[in-house]
Formats: C-alpha cells, structure tokens, sequence
C-alpha cells in the first residue's frame, strides 16, 4: 500500500521528448487511470513508473521513497501486461508462484499464497495447465493471479483488456473493479479506452501528446472538461464540438447559424471572441425525449432536420443538421423518426461548454 | 458414376500419385546411405562388380573387425581418431553456441551503432569457401606452432560456426516476446536472471538446432581438417578415411566400415536432440 508521486517526469529518446515534466500525485489505495489516444505517452510514463524504461529528468516517489534508478524487482510493483506476458513453459501454478520462488520464499508459503490468489480469482482448476491451454479470459485472470501474488504496493495495468472481445470485456472491468475493492492496493491503469477509465477509475488523468490535459473524477471530466480535447475525448458518442464567434450576446457559426450565449459564460467573453461551443449528445433532444424533461433553466428551442438515425433500442441517437453539419443528439423513449423530417429540438444551454478556439482551455471559471 | 464418387476416386488416385513421389524421393535421399552400409559388408569383387549386383550375395562384418585390430593386420587408429573428432567437435561446438547465443541474444534485443553493418560482415563470411582459406590457414598455423593440434582445428571450426549460430539464435530470440523479459524482472528477476529463467528456456529449441548443425559441421567436416592435421594425435575420422587408400588401391569396403562408425554418432545424436528441435513452444506466452 503506497503512494506514487511524479514530479517534472520526463522521457525523451535521442533529441525527441515523449513525456514532458509531468507533475501527479496519487494516494493510497486510489485508482487511477491514465487515458489519451495512442502516442499520447501513457505506456511510457506506466513503464517509467515500472522501471521497464529509464527516466530523463524529473523523479518517481514510490510510498515516499525515491526509486527513479532502482530496478524493476526492487519497486516492489506487479504489472500486468497488454500480451499478458506470461510465461508459456510453466503451468498456471509455476506462473503464479514464479515471483516467489525467485525470492526464495518457502514451499508451504508458496502454495499458500498461490492458492490464496487462485481462490480470489476462480484458477482452482487450472492449475496444471499451461497458458496454450487457456482461454483469452483465463490468460487475463493469471495474468493478474501473478501479480497478486506478489502482496505489491502498486499495481500496473497496461491496457490489459484491449485483447479480449466486446463481451468479455465487459465482464473483466467488473472482476478488476471487484478485485481492487478485496485487495485494496493503489492501482495505475493505462487504457485508451475512456468507457474503461470512467467505470474503474476513482480519478482519471487525461493525457495529450506528452502532456496532462486534466486530472479529476469521472464526474469533473465529464461535467467540466478543462480543455476542448477532454471534451472531446471523455463521453460516448462524443461531444458536439463547433467553432463560433461571440456577436452581442450571441454565438455566430461559420455558416451564419446563431445560438444565444449561454448565461454562465456571458461574463467571460467579449463580443468578437473566437470560441469553441460544446454540447453533449445528452442535452440536445427532440423536444420531450430528453433527460432534464423540461424543468431545466437554459433550454432553447430550434427546428432541425434529421440526416440519421441509429435505434439502440431504449434511445436512439438522431442526427440533426444544423450549421451545415450533423449533431448528435440523445433521444430518449425514441418514437420513429424519419430521415428528412424536421422535428422541434431543445438545446439545454446550461449545460453548454465554451472553450477558447486558440488555446482550447475552457472559459468557465 | 455420380459427381461424388468420381471425386472420391480422384482423391484416392492423387494420394496414390503422391505416396509414389514421396517414395521416389526418400530413395533417392536415402539409398547412397544405404549403398555405404551394404559396401562395408561385401567383398571388394562384389562392390566392384559391373553390371552392380544389388543384392548381396556374400555378407560379413571383416572390415569392421579389420579395423579395430590394429595396426598391421589391416587396422586403423579408429579409437583415436574417434576421441579427436569427439573432442574437437564438442569443444567448438559449446564455445560456437556460447558465442552464438551471446551474439544473437544482443542482435535480437539490443539497439547498437552498426548493427546491420556487424550483421552483414557475419554473414559474408559465409560467402567465403573454407577450402580457399586452407592455404593461408596453414602457414598462419605453422607459424603460429597450432599445426597439427586439437587446439588449432577447435579455433578454425569455432570460426567457421560462429556467424551460422549468431544467425539461427538471432532468430529465435526474436520469436521470444520482450514482455516476458520484462515480466520476470518484475517478478522479481535480474536481467541475468529473466534470461536464464525465462528466455533461455523459449529459446531452447532454437539453441539445440543451432548445437546439433555446428556439432554435424564439425564432426563431417574434411577440407580443413585434411591440410591442418597430420598425425593420429589431430586427425578426424573424416581424415581418417584416406587411411584406406594406397598408393594404386583403394580399400572401398574399410573406407565404408569406417564411414558407417562416423555416421551412427551423429544420427543417434540427431534423434536425441530431434524433439528438442520442434518449436511452437512459445505459442500461448502472448496473444494468441
């Protein structure tokens, strides 16, 4: 059990910078995820904080002990990996026991804690198997069996679910989340999948190009993203994003489309500001079918034509046309709809975000 | 006659077709090996005969017993000759495969200045024929006073097998995944350790191959060995063979005796090591 704290973390191969100063601190048994498109530099800060890669500047605290030139073994860390990684000439028990046996740790203690971690994880009867013998899903449950094992102070996860299908998925976030409340143990969890950070994670770090765009619970990223690129990147399907300029007390689009301010950012700008205007898929819905039903403060009204629909069953997401291009909307208890119809929609514009269009970082203060 | 049953019958006529090629071909792998078994039990009139006679009329095991009964009564110094093929082969071919499992390990997993440059240079001097370096091997040797010596044939072989080995572990140590390197140095590992616990043991298969083509390099070998040995003290059973020619004859059923005492070593080897040589050991260690 242990804090990790990074300060100005660097990595830089030959004149190019991945990582650049990175500044988290993470607390006990917290769970975080770090979440960003590929390339965005999170498997390298998870391997920096591993030991797998060395560091170019900057220090990794581990329970408040330095550890930036120690060795993997002696951070007293378990990862498991994208691959799984596991050894594939030992059965699931010799796995399991491996980090063990390195240790030199005894026989009786060995089993124990082997068949401790068996116990928690269902691998009883795959003992004496060996890892081609094994399904995606047992792979993945080993795979974490080893790093149990290890009694960490901190576990690694390096986008561990992104080989199994859609179904299994699913079903594994649920034994992680399950496992991290039994285990209690701080958690640092890579994924590119922003579904996957926003179920598991107790904080989410959203990272960009080497960079932190923001750091806060699931519900502060997705109520109040600090830049335009959270907005975008947290929320499925993705927020409607489009480029406006401010004009007394309006928001002018390219097309000449208008849309009032919205009152929680008039004191903000100024008219002639280039802004970005953000509204989820949740708060634009064919009027009567939305989620705030009616009672909220800001809700305009507007016709719009629909392009597509997509029937999910218990909603359907319309496209409508407006500003020369689609928006996604949110339609609850759906009634058919047919493409080309125009229908009255609401737009909850309390509910708006407005980021700056040059620096990308929100006007709410 | 329906379309199935002319289809069923096509099927078996082409499985015929092939079992006819398939035995056409191991013939003719195989019968010269099978001729030098037959020649080492027949008479010199018999394996001399034209038109050949295929089958034996008259089998004995002289010539086996005429070499081992030393010299004078037709004999050969097989038992030495024996001991320094075996000493010459093992010994080069272990520092072959230590230095083939360096080389390779640091090709398949480390970033260098030079690297495809090192490679290349490995590779061609395989391009080079042993034979048209015996020359100037001879006089380095004698010069050097490694004429004639285990020592000298170990380091010449040792050269000649150390480019192929790199080559062939290279290979298989890309094969290993880097995540379980690097898995067991959070288990726990050194990297000293990571290897001989886990990368060692995937490569294993590849590692053997590599052991059982120098050992067979080594102990078949014969251009090099025939210019740097002289005596009974260095010579190779390869070498050893030119015991049985004269100056107007030539001992062809000794000659194949002995060539059968050569070749049984290295087949049994072969078998011992053959399923060691299967790969697809690593199938299961990754995504898969």
């Amino acid at each position: 059990m242990a804090t990790v704290s990074l300060k100005k973390l660097t990595k830089r191969y030959g004149n190019i910078e991945i990582v650049h100063g990175i500044d988290l601190d993470i607390a006990d048994r917290e769970f975080i995820a770090l979440v960003g498109p590929s390339g965005c530099g999170k498997s390298t800060t998870l391997r920096m904080i591993a030991g797998l890669e060395e560091i170019s500047a900057g220090s990794i605290e581990i329970g408040g002990r330095v550890v930036n030139d120690l060795p993997p073994r002696s951070r007293n860390i378990s990862m498991v990996f994208q691959s799984y990684a596991l050894y594939p000439h030992m059965t699931v028990r010799e796995n399991l026991g491996f980090s063990l046996k390195i240790a030199g740790a005894a026989k009786e203690e060995m089993d124990r804690r082997v068949a401790e971690a068996s116990a928690i994880l269902g691998l009883d009867t795959l003992l004496e198997r060996r890892p081609s013998q094994l399904s995606g899903g047992q792979r993945q449950r080993v795979a974490m069996g080893r790093a149990i094992v290890r009694d960490p102070d901190v576990f690694l996860f390096d986008e561990p679910l992104s080989n199994l299908d859609a179904k299994l998925r699913t079903q594994m976030r649920t034994e992680i989340k399950k496992l991290h409340a039994k285990v209690q143990s701080t958690v640092i969890y890579v994924t590119h999948d922003q579904v996957e950070a926003m179920t598991l994670a107790d904080r989410i770090v959203i990272m960009r190009d080497g960079y932190i765009e923001q750091v806060g619970t699931p519900d502060e990223v997705f109520r109040r993203p600090a830049t335009r690129f959270v907005a975008g990147f947290i929320g499925s399907p993705p927020m409607n994003l489009h480029e406006a300029t401010v004009d007394a007390g309006q928001l002018v689009f390219a097309s000449g489309a208008r849309l009032p301010l919205p009152a929680q950012f008039k004191a903000n700008v100024a008219a002639g500001d280039k802004v970005v205007f953000g509204l989820r898929p949740d708060d634009i819905y064919p009027t009567g079918h939305g989620l705030s039903s009616g009672d909220a403060a800001d809700v305009h009204q507007i016709e719009l034509p629909i392009t597509v629909t997509e029937p999910l069953g218990n909603e359907t997401l319309v496209f409508v046309e407006f500003n020369g291009s689609d928006w996604v909307s949110r339609m609850l208890n759906p009634r058919p709809l047919r493409s080309g119809e125009r229908v009255a929609m609401s737009l909850d514009l309390s509910q708006a975000h407005l980021f700056a269009a040059d620096t990308g970082k929100t006007l709410r203060s | 006659m329906d379309e199935n049953s002319s289809a069923r019958l096509k099927r078996r006529l082409l499985r015929i077709v092939y079992c006819i090629g398939l035995f056409l071909a191991m013939l003719t792998i195989c019968l010269p090996g099978l001729w030098i078994v037959l020649s080492s039990l027949r008479p010199t009139v018999e394996i001399m005969a034209k038109p050949p006679i295929w089958i034996p009329q008259d089998i004995s095991f002289d010539a086996y017993v005429a070499m081992f009964s030393g010299i004078g009564k037709g004999g050969i110094p097989v038992i030495e000759y024996f001991r320094n093929s075996l000493i010459i082969s093992v010994t080069s071919t272990v520092i072959a495969v230590a230095i083939g499992m360096a080389g390779g390990y640091a090709f398949a997993r480390y970033r260098f200045r030079g690297k495809s440059g090192v490679f290349l240079g490995l590779m061609l001097t395989r391009t080079v024929p042993g034979i048209a370096l015996s020359l100037p091997l001879f006089f380095l040797y004698v010069r050097l006073g490694i004429i004639d010596t285990h020592f000298g044939l170990i380091l010449a072989y040792v050269a000649l097998n150390v480019p192929f080995t790199i080559w062939l572990i290279d290979g298989f140590f890309r094969q290993v995944p880097k995540d379980l390197a690097e898995a067991a140095q959070i288990d726990g590992c050194t990297r000293w350790q990571a290897f001989w616990q886990v990368e060692f043991p995937l490569a294993g298969p590849g590692i053997a191959s590599a052991a059982i083509f120098a050992f067979l390099t080594c102990w078949n070998e014969f251009a090099l060995a025939s210019q740097l040995t002289r005596s009974v003290s260095a010579k190779t059973l390869p070498v050893g063979l030119l015991d049985y020619t004269a100056e107007f004859t030539i001992d062809w059923r000794g000659m194949c005796a002995l060539a059968v005492v050569m070749i049984i070593p290295a087949l049994t080897l072969t078998f011992i090591v053959q399923k060691h040589l299967v790969g697809g050991l690593t199938s299961g260690a990754v995504k898969g």
